[in-house]
């Protein structure tokens, strides 16, 4: 029986960057993948004729441009385009939006307050330090702390050198900002209610924390640090939706002689003698590999897919704590046209921006409120976008496709799993609010996916629904992501390997994790690394 | 236990969405059709820009130049030149403790700034990095207007804690016109500010105007005879049309900013984010700046109390710990040395030049540079610029002597002259 050099269980971002990184540096590699379709969170389905969603995750900005270059992305399909700014639409019929233009951005914030308007320098001044600081991290491999190896100790020196460097403000800041809750962190810059709201949803996407428990602050660090071409911390719409990403992917993958089996869901793990041999798949049919690596989340893959027996008794223990809450869900929503919001002037670029309806932190905070108690919000934080405006590819002309991500959604509701009526329900907070705000809104629907974490869980395998496979916080970040001591992209059980976001630099379309392990992988197999473009520097 | 939030109002606000408010704030929505706003002077300066060459200067729409780069320069050197400072940062500072707090909180001894008189200054944050520099305006005993480049809105509210003071940005309120050149004396005497003559370098004084007041200041950034008039906004075309009617016959002319930055390197003047990184846009620790490495050592004063970055600045002097020093520099030949990089020995590279220039009142090759000390400070044999000029597509790269010589480059005793001269 043939015994693949490599299988990659989930064809995610991460899984297929991976896999296409191992393939081009010579293994033959296969993906398995559960569903009939490839992309896990970042995929785009026709659920209904004419319109293409982002089922999952909705923008781009931290997607590693090194690894689009690696993989030629281009080449087979993926463009991003950089969209405009967003807005918070306030309680009394007025909004807060971000401008592109720093002017104008300016002007903006000065309707609110003239002091808040000047305090957005520094602010942005500030952040800017601490993601020069954090960006290099994200494509290299956490030293090992309590490992002698020259390689570990060399990382460790260089993490010590990079905090050595700064000045005693800014390590001050560093700090802060690996603990701090956001909207702390935003009162010692700005003193407005929706100035502070407009920042803090950064703080609190995907994050089963409210914007005033600690560590939030970070967060909104890890939605600061990517860029779009270039230009840092901007985000972007991939052209299809987020599955165009997955899509070129697969291509590349594919076009590089990889292998790609969907509807092959993985029971478990084959392990013998405490190595990986392969894979089991749902209705018994072994997959044989020299190696695995687990797109997976670090709990699906050793709670579910691997014995207990293999694993090390203090490994499990941790990966049980690891901290995975379900915090969103998702709808995607089809429209006959444009919704339209009186608050907004006709020719606002807002319509091409991201929209939000919470307009103070207390607000949001309430809504966590709800998650703590097993509800999900009556009153939900949404971040909402209409991709059409800028990309004619995802519904016929004059239609639309809106995304809406919403928080917070608790992974069980009350302690008991989530029912269909929950989830209209669910849906139902959500068209209500936008409603709220866009009369005729519910008359224009003409399709609507509702995703709950219940949802997210099923088909897209995250454990609980979690967009990152595992909260940021600051206890479960660099080597400690996801467990100290396998921090390096390798489990207890020989040959098998993580490369999801559960692992160091974390979640988002980064694909980071997926070329990181990859480089782990070659590294252990004595491959050569050239097709790997170095880390672009960061001057 | 009690929640909290405190804030039942926050639920009530829920019923009454959608109540639009026709306040300022809504009314302002709509800047963002344009995103860069023209000046109170717009009209009349639109009307002379033959070469519509505009630039974003601080979210307005600023000319480069308006009719000739070069010859808007001669006439600042000749004749009177108009250019429009509205742009500026402006902030009202007014209060019993005024004084008090701006000693605090800039470089200079605001406590021997008189009633009447302006002085330039800049300002550091806590750790002695300067933030801005700019002209501080003392109006009255308790009055004062700071003028800068940069916003501090944030820095000078929170500064202004404990002091009975009140701080109003007040930028757009106020309309600003530098009038500067030889005529620029003779232009305002026969435009009617009678008393205009009894002004010294950096007094000022109010006049009337349309029944409003005008500012006028014998103050500006061109090294020449010169003046700085600040008006009430609707009152800024009347101004205009009064200066232009009163200097036809004295060759008064608008210019734009590509005249004045020449006349201002000649006069040795430094501009923030351009001859130095601010310490509040600075993102690499290595680019901020203490006073004494950008030339304004002068500013600080040891014999007054506690401001702003005092402690380490005091610091870095007593341990030599300074880094770099900003020098003006004399360059051989006449090619202007723009962001060429400073050697000393030809290899060692030892800094940059931020602004250069042939000066034609010099007849000199300027520029200014900041070097790593001691380089500039103590050793200043042996420097030299690489020039990359690009000539028809191709780097002539020429290495040319430098040597450190004072600012100003040029001194004109017009611009000191009691009374003022006609020309």
């Amino acid at each position: 029986m043939k015994a693949w050099d490599a299988i990659v269980i989930g064809g995610g971002h991460n899984g297929l960057v991976n896999a296409g990184y191992l393939q081009r540096a010579g293994l033959d590699v296969l993906v398995v993948e559960k569903n009939d379709w490839v992309g896990g969170a970042a995929t785009s389905r026709e659920l209904t004729p004419g319109f293409l969603y982002s089922n999952c995750s909705y923008v781009c900005s931290l997607f590693r441009p090194e690894i689009m270059r690696d993989l030629e992305l281009p080449r087979f399909g993926l463009q991003v385009i950089s969209y405009e700014g967003g807005a918070v639409f306030t309680r009394d019929g007025d909004y807060l939006a971000n401008y592109r233009d720093h002017d104008a951005h300016r002007r903006e914030f000065a309707r609110f307050s003239k002091r808040d308007a000047e305090a957005y320098d520094r602010y942005s001044r500030d952040v800017t330090r601490q993601c020069r600081f954090i960006q290099p991290l994200l494509m290299r491999t956490a030293p090992d702390p309590t490992s002698f190896k020259p390689r570990d100790l060399g990382e460790l020196l260089y993490l010590g050198k990079k905090f050595a460097g700064l000045t005693a403000e800014e390590m001050a800041l560093t700090l802060r900002f690996w603990t701090m809750s956001i909207s702390g962190f935003l009162d010692e810059y700005f003193e407005t209610d929706v100035i502070k709201a407009n920042f803090a949803l950064s703080g609190i996407i995907g994050t089963a924390l409210g914007p005033m428990s600690p560590g939030t602050a970070y967060v909104l660090l890890h939605h600061y640090m990517g860029e779009v071409d270039g230009s840092v911390g901007a985000w972007g719409y991939a052209r299809g939706g987020m599955g165009a990403v997955t899509k070129a992917l697969a291509a590349s993958f594919k076009a590089s002689g990889g292998t790609i089996r969907t509807g092959a869901e993985v029971e478990r793990v084959l392990i013998r003698n405490g190595r990986a041999k392969g894979v089991v798949l749902a209705g018994g049919e072994e997959v044989h590999g020299k190696l695995v690596v687990s797109n997976a989340d670090v709990k699906r893959t050793f709670l579910k897919l691997v014995e207990e027996k293999e694993l090390p008794d203090i490994f499990l223990r941790r990966v049980r704590n690891f901290k995975i809450r379900g915090s969103s869900g998702k709808v995607n929503i089809a429209l006959d046209s444009l919704p339209q919001f009186p608050a907004l002037p006709k020719d606002s670029p807002v319509y091409r921006a991201d929209m939000h309806f919470t307009d103070s932190i207390e607000r949001m905070e309430r809504a966590y409120d709800d998650w703590k108690a097993g509800r999900w919000s009556a009153d939900p934080f949404l971040d909402m976008v209409i991709p059409t405006t800028l990309d004619p590819t995802m519904a016929p002309p004059a239609k639309h496709f809106m995304s809406c991500f919403v928080q917070y959604a608790p992974p069980k509701i009350g302690g008991r799993d989530w029912t269909d009526a929950d989830r209209d329900g669910f849906a139902e907070s959500v068209v209500a609010q936008i409603a709220e705000y866009s009369p005729g809104f519910r008359d224009r629907i003409v399709h609507m996916e509702v995703r709950t974490p219940r949802e997210i869980e099923a088909e897209v395998g995250l454990t609980e629904g979690n967009i990152f496979q595992g909260e940021l916080t600051f206890d479960q970040l660099l080597f400690n992501r996801p467990v100290p001591g396998y921090a390096q992209y390798r489990s207890p059980v020989g040959g098998l390997y993580m490369c999801g976001s559960s692992t160091h630099p974390g979640g988002g379309v980064m694909g980071a994790p997926g070329r990181n392990a990859a480089a782990e992988i070659l590294r252990d197999l004595a491959k050569p690394t050239l097709h790997m473009s170095p880390a672009h520097d960061v001057i | 236990m009690i929640s909290p939030f405190t804030n039942a109002a926050l639920y009530d606000a829920n019923m009454n969405r959608h109540v639009k408010i026709g306040s300022a704030r809504t009314l302002a929505q709509s800047h963002f059709r344009t995103l860069r706003l023209g000046t109170p002077f717009q009209p009349r300066i639109d009307a002379l820009a033959l070469t519509n060459d505009w630039y974003n200067w601080a979210g307005y729409r600023a000319p480069h130049s308006l009719w000739d780069e070069e010859l808007e320069y001669f006439a600042i050197r000749s004749q009177a030149a108009l250019f429009d400072i509205s742009p500026m940062s402006k902030y009202r500072i007014e209060g019993p403790d005024a004084e008090a707090y701006l000693d605090r909180v800039t470089l200079r001894d605001v406590t021997r700034l008189k009633p009447g008189r302006v002085h330039y200054t800049a300002w550091c944050d806590d750790e002695g990095f300067v933030l801005d520099d700019g002209t501080l305006f003392r109006l009255s005993p308790t009055r004062f207007r700071l003028c800068s480049q940069e916003r501090h809105l944030p820095w000078l509210l929170d500064s202004a804690i404990g002091y009975e003071v009140s701080v109003e940005e007040e930028t757009e309120a106020i309309a600003g016109l530098a009038l500067q050149g030889p005529t620029s004396f003779a232009i305002l005497r026969d435009a009617g500010f009678a008393g205009i003559e009894r002004l010294r370098v950096f007094d000022l004084a109010d006049f009337a105007h349309d029944g409003a007041a005008v500012t006028i200041s014998r103050t500006g950034f061109t090294g020449d005879l010169g003046y700085e008039l600040f008006v009430p906004a609707d009152k800024a075309l009347s101004l205009w049309d009064r200066l232009m009617a009163a200097g036809g016959l004295r060759g008064i002319r608008a210019i734009g900013y590509t005249a004045l930055n020449r006349a201002r390197l000649e006069a040795g003047l430094i501009v923030a984010n351009a001859d130095f990184t601010t310490a509040g846009h600075a993102i690499r620790a290595d680019r901020l700046r203490m006073p004494d490495e950008i030339g304004v050592g002068f500013m600080v004063d040891p014999n007054k109390g506690h401001f702003n970055g005092r402690r380490p600045i005091f610091e870095a002097r007593a341990k030599k710990q300074l880094r770099h020093v900003l020098v003006g520099l004399e360059i051989e030949g006449n090619i202007p040395a723009e962001h060429a990089t400073v050697y000393c020995k030809k290899s060692q590279e030892v800094g940059l030049v931020s602004a250069a220039m042939w000066s034609p009142m010099a007849k000199r090759n300027i520029a200014i540079a900041s070097l790593q000390r001691p380089y500039g400070d103590r050793v200043v044999d042996d420097l030299w610029v690489e020039i990359y000029a690009l000539r028809e597509l191709r780097y002539q790269k020429l290495m040319k002597r430098a040597k450190v010589v004072p600012r100003p480059f040029i001194k004109l005793d017009r611009r000191t002259a009691n009374p003022p001269a006609d020309f």
